[in-house]
Order: structure tokens, then sequence, then C-alpha cells
């Protein structure tokens, strides 16, 4: 039996982590994580967790401690946000590339300058090249649900790759809902425990890690790299519909679609912001507007034939994006699925949208107007100049 | 669904009390989300809370914008913030006041009102002004959303039988007029 709980994100977050078993965890806290420090430490303190809580001066610690514990063969789990990712930057290279399974959670937050505290997709998206895997919740379920199957995901002997579970700071991270928690022997009996051969410090059985490697090896490192990456997405659906054999829920896989049959206009988002752009689409629906929801839970890798599959026969899409590519005039999502849609045949009108950031409300209301931009774009066939969604006197900008 | 938008300070616990009022409607087999809004955070500055309350999932985790409900802390936040702004036709006004409901000058939203001195209140039962879990008592009278005995739970496990009673006291206090 799943037992029922009320818990915010963070809780769900350090739950599921909790129930991965991890033998090590490390973890610098920063708003708005700062909550999933303080519950993995007081299970620590309670005995209900058996990991090692190792207390870190820094993120660049934290991210070298499971660095050095992942390496020795431990289940390894941290969690961080904005400018800690950016403080771990180096380590969290490293990780990738020495194919290392650490489960991470980032709590998205925007990145300074000026000062800001809240919300907004800048720090995780800005990091989906430095070879991680990345996947985004849309709700508290999806959290908790999500860190547990991303150590399956990550140790699979097919990927053997870091892996990003990423979800709104504030609007996730502080709201509360109902959850259903695993039973920890299911949980056990799902993961099964870490057994690393590709890598690992052991006297018994020296390996030499990280030597000083020329470029022909270090081209087969990479090629072998961005194979195990296009794998996770194959890798992301097995473990999704195991998952649902033992827990009842089913997410997919890279992408979800919404009210996508048929539709003439799709609006693409990532993360917390799905849930509004549902109902902005069942009320645009009702208006006799055929347009669907196409939610991207991976970044990384970026599952782009499902995206250009969903996308085949609209007639012109919108992508709202938490983050903005500084340099292309739009969001980052925004481009990869512009890359996306190029192996098609399907070249239609879009609509970049960048709205969310520094903890800015997208409301039904935005999303219902970029969704009449998205119609607009169609009619005329011409791709629209990035909506900004600001509030001003109750319009969008 | 029932979206609902609570007025406190920071320190007066408006989105514990939040928290503690979707615990009791998802414990009663219902669906609730509570969002707090994001603001500087230090005591005494104007704090908002977010409710949905429904019997179906709810997929929105944004703010809310027009409730159907609005709950009061603390009057002095009237001067500060427009506390009626969104509120739909038909609305509810929860307020912890001294002052009777015809000297209150109420916009025409506001059909129902409901109305205590929960300061009082709380000052007589945990000695300290902070009205929450009086005005959890009387939103649970007023409105019937939730089981005053889950709330109850929840309230006791948070802040101990002295709030527990502070509870009650509001459910009993509370003053319901249509207007």
């Amino acid at each position: 039996m799943q037992r029922i709980d009320v818990l915010n994100g963070n809780q769900a977050a350090a739950i599921g982590a909790a129930l991965a078993k991890p033998g090590v965890i490390a973890a610098y806290p920063i708003t708005p994580q700062t909550p999933v420090v303080e519950y993995l430490t007081e299970y620590a303190i309670n005995g209900k967790i058996d990991a090692a809580m190792s207390e870190v001066e820094s993120e660049l610690s934290a991210m070298s401690v499971v660095t050095g514990a992942s390496l020795a063969g431990s289940r390894t789990f941290t969690a961080t946000a904005s400018q800690g990712l950016a403080l771990m930057y180096e380590p969290y290279f490293r990780a990738s590339t020495l194919r290392l399974p650490i489960v991470m959670a980032i709590v998205n937050r925007e990145m300074i300058s000026p000062q800001s505290v809240w919300g907004g997709q800048q720090d995780s998206m800005s990091v989906r090249d430095a070879g991680w895997l990345q996947i985004y919740a849309e709700d508290n379920q999806e959290i908790l649900d999500l860190i547990i199957q991303a150590f399956k995901i990550a140790e699979d002997k097919r990927v053997l790759l870091p892996i990003n579970i990423c979800y709104d700071g504030f609007y996730l991270s502080h709201m509360t809902e109902k959850v259903f928690i695993p039973e920890q022997k299911e949980v056990d009996t799902f993961l099964g425990t870490y057994v690393p051969e590709h890598i690992k410090l052991d006297p018994e059985q020296p390996m030499a890690v990280d030597p000083l490697t020329n470029g022909a090896l270090l081209m087969e490192y990479r090629y072998k790299h961005l194979k195990a990456q296009q794998e996770a997405l194959k890798v992301l659906e097995e473990v999704d519909q195991e998952y649902e054999k033992l827990f009842g829920r089913s997410y997919g896989g890279a992408i979800e679609t919404y009210r996508m049959d048929n539709a003439e206009y799709a609006l693409i988002t990532v993360g917390s912001v799905s849930g509004a752009a549902k109902d902005a689409i069942d009320a645009k629906r009702v208006e006799g507007i055929c347009v669907g929801l196409v939610r991207i839970r991976m970044i990384r890798p970026f599952p782009r034939k499902q995206v250009c599959q969903a996308l085949e026969k609209v007639k012109a899409f919108g992508v709202v994006d938490k983050n903005v590519s500084f340099g292309w005039d739009s969001g980052i999502v925004y481009q990869e699925v512009k890359a996306a849609m190029y192996e098609g045949d399907n070249h239609v009108p879009s609509v970049p949208i960048v709205g969310g950031l520094g903890g800015e409300d997208i409301s039904i209301q935005m999303l219902k107007d970029t969704i009449d931009m998205i119609q607009d774009a169609a009619k005329k066939q011409q791709s629209h100049d990035t909506v900004w969604l600001m509030v001003n006197e109750g319009e969008v900008r | 669904m029932k979206e609902i938008r609570i007025h406190g300070r920071g320190g007066m616990g408006a989105v514990k009390a939040a928290e503690a009022l979707v615990y009791a409607a998802i414990m009663d087999g219902k669906y609730g989300n509570s969002i707090p809004f994001f603001g500087f955070e230090r005591q005494g500055a104007p704090v908002t809370a977010f409710i949905r309350i429904s019997d179906k999932a709810i997929r929105p985790k944004n703010r809310v914008y027009q409730p159907d409900i609005v709950m009061v802390l603390d009057p002095t936040i009237m001067n500060a913030v427009d506390v009626f702004e969104g509120l739909k036709e038909c609305g509810m006004l929860l307020l912890n006041t001294t002052h009777s409901i015809d000297t209150l000058n109420l916009p025409e939203t506001v059909k129902t009102v409901a109305i205590l001195d929960a300061t009082t209140i709380a000052m007589e039962t945990i000695g300290k002004a902070i009205t929450n879990t009086v005005m959890l008592g009387a939103f649970c009278k007023a409105t019937e959303l939730v089981c005053i005995d889950t709330v109850a739970e929840k309230v006791e496990a948070l802040w101990g039988a002295k709030n527990k009673e502070a509870l009650y006291k509001g459910y009993e206090a509370v003053q319901v007029v249509h207007c």
C-alpha cells in the first residue's frame, strides 16, 4: 500500500531520495533548495536513512564529495539551485565525462544579476550541454517518482550517466499537494543495488581513473558518451513502464502530449507551467480552437524525433521558455524545438515565448493569449517576434 | 473548485494555515494545493498565500487571480493591500475585526461576510496576537469546505493543544452575514 501525504516539492524530493537509499549525500543549502538538505539531515539524525551525510562548505565541495563517493562505488545524491549550480560547474562537467550515475535535484531558480532568489529555469538550461541527463517535473508526485526512477535510469548499463531532476523553485518546491509515497521494500525491488563495473576506485583492483588522454581516445570517449545519452531515451520509457507496473503511475516518456490528436496548433512547455497550460488548452478547445500541448520532460538528451513527430501536422506552434538564450533573442527550448523540426517536413511558423523569469507568474490568461498569437502566426504564415509575458495593466505584451 | 487568498503579515503563519487547510481537504478525500506568494521574507511584511480546493484533480500551480474567498488575518493589512482585488461576484470575506459589519464599507462583490475578533481570542487563548488558527476555525464554519476535526489534527501537530483550542473558539465565535 502506498501512503498518502500532503507534501511540498522539496519534501517529495527528499523522500524520493531517501527511498533510493543512497550511501552518500552531500549538499550545500541554497534557496529554494534548502529544505531538501534540512529534511535529509533530519532523516539521517533520526536514523531513518543510512546515508553518510557530508557537511560541506560549498557546492564545489558537494559535487566533489559525491564524485569521490560515486567513484568508490556508492549510490549518491545531491541537490542545488542557481548560483550553487554555477559554483559546481568544474566537477559537474567531470562527473558526466567520468560516467558517474549521480542523481542531483535542481530546484530551478533565476541566475543573478540582478539579485533574485525566485524561480526561472535559467540555471539548469544553461548547463544542458555538460553531458548530464535532464528531466523536468510538472508536479510534486512526479518529483518523487522521478527521483526514484532517476537512479534506475542513471545506473542502467546502457546509460551510466549522471542525471538532473529539475523542478520549479517555489511554484513546486514550496507548493503543497497530495503525494503517494511508495513502500520501501517495493522501491528496493525496483532499484536493486548499484554495482559499478565500468569505473571504480578499488585498492584491491587498481584502475587508472582520468589519466592524461590523447585526442584519438578522447574522441572515442565523447562518441560513446553521446551514444549513451541517446540510449537514455529508450531506457526512460522502459523504466516508466516498469514503474507503472509496480506503482501504478506512468508519465509516458521524454514528452507528454495533451489533446494533440488532430491539433492544428501546439503549445510547448517545460515544468510546472504545464498544468495551467492544460487548463488554457481546455478553455480554447471550448471556443472551438483545435490546440494541444506538448510537455517536454526530457531536455537532455533532447527528444528530437518525438517532438518532431508530435508536431508533424500542426499549422503553427509556440514554445514557452522560463529562460533566455542570450544571443538568440528568444528562449533556449524554442531554439531546440526549431532545430528538431528541421529534421522533419513540417516547417511551419512559430512563436517564441519568454515568461516566468525571476519568479514571475505565468497566468492561464497569458497562455490563452499566446494561443491566439500561435493561431495568428498560422493565418499570416509568419513567425512571431519573441513574446514577453509581462503583467502590464493585465495585458500580455 | 474554490480559490482562496489569505492575507497576513510575516510571522502570522498565513502560509502554514494554508497548508493546514490543504492537508484537511486532501485527508477528507478532496483535492487541494497551496502556494505562498514569494515575496521578501521579513517579519511584519504583507504575506499572501493561495489555496485551491476541489472535488477534482487540480492542475494549475500558479497564483490565484480571482478568489472566491478572501481571508484577512490582520485588519491593518487593508491599509496596505487591496484585499478585494479580483474577488469574484458572490465572493466571501473572512475578516478579523473589532468593527461591526455595517461600518466596514465593503465592495459590492462581497456577498457573504464572516467576522470575528480573532486578535482578542488569540491573546486570551495562546497569549500572542497570532490569529491564523482562530481564523482557520472561522473558515471551517463559514465555508463548510473542510472538516474542522481534520484541521484540528494538523493544527495540534504543528502548534500544540492551545492552538487547537483557539481553532474551535474561532469556529464558535464567527458571525456569518449574507449581504
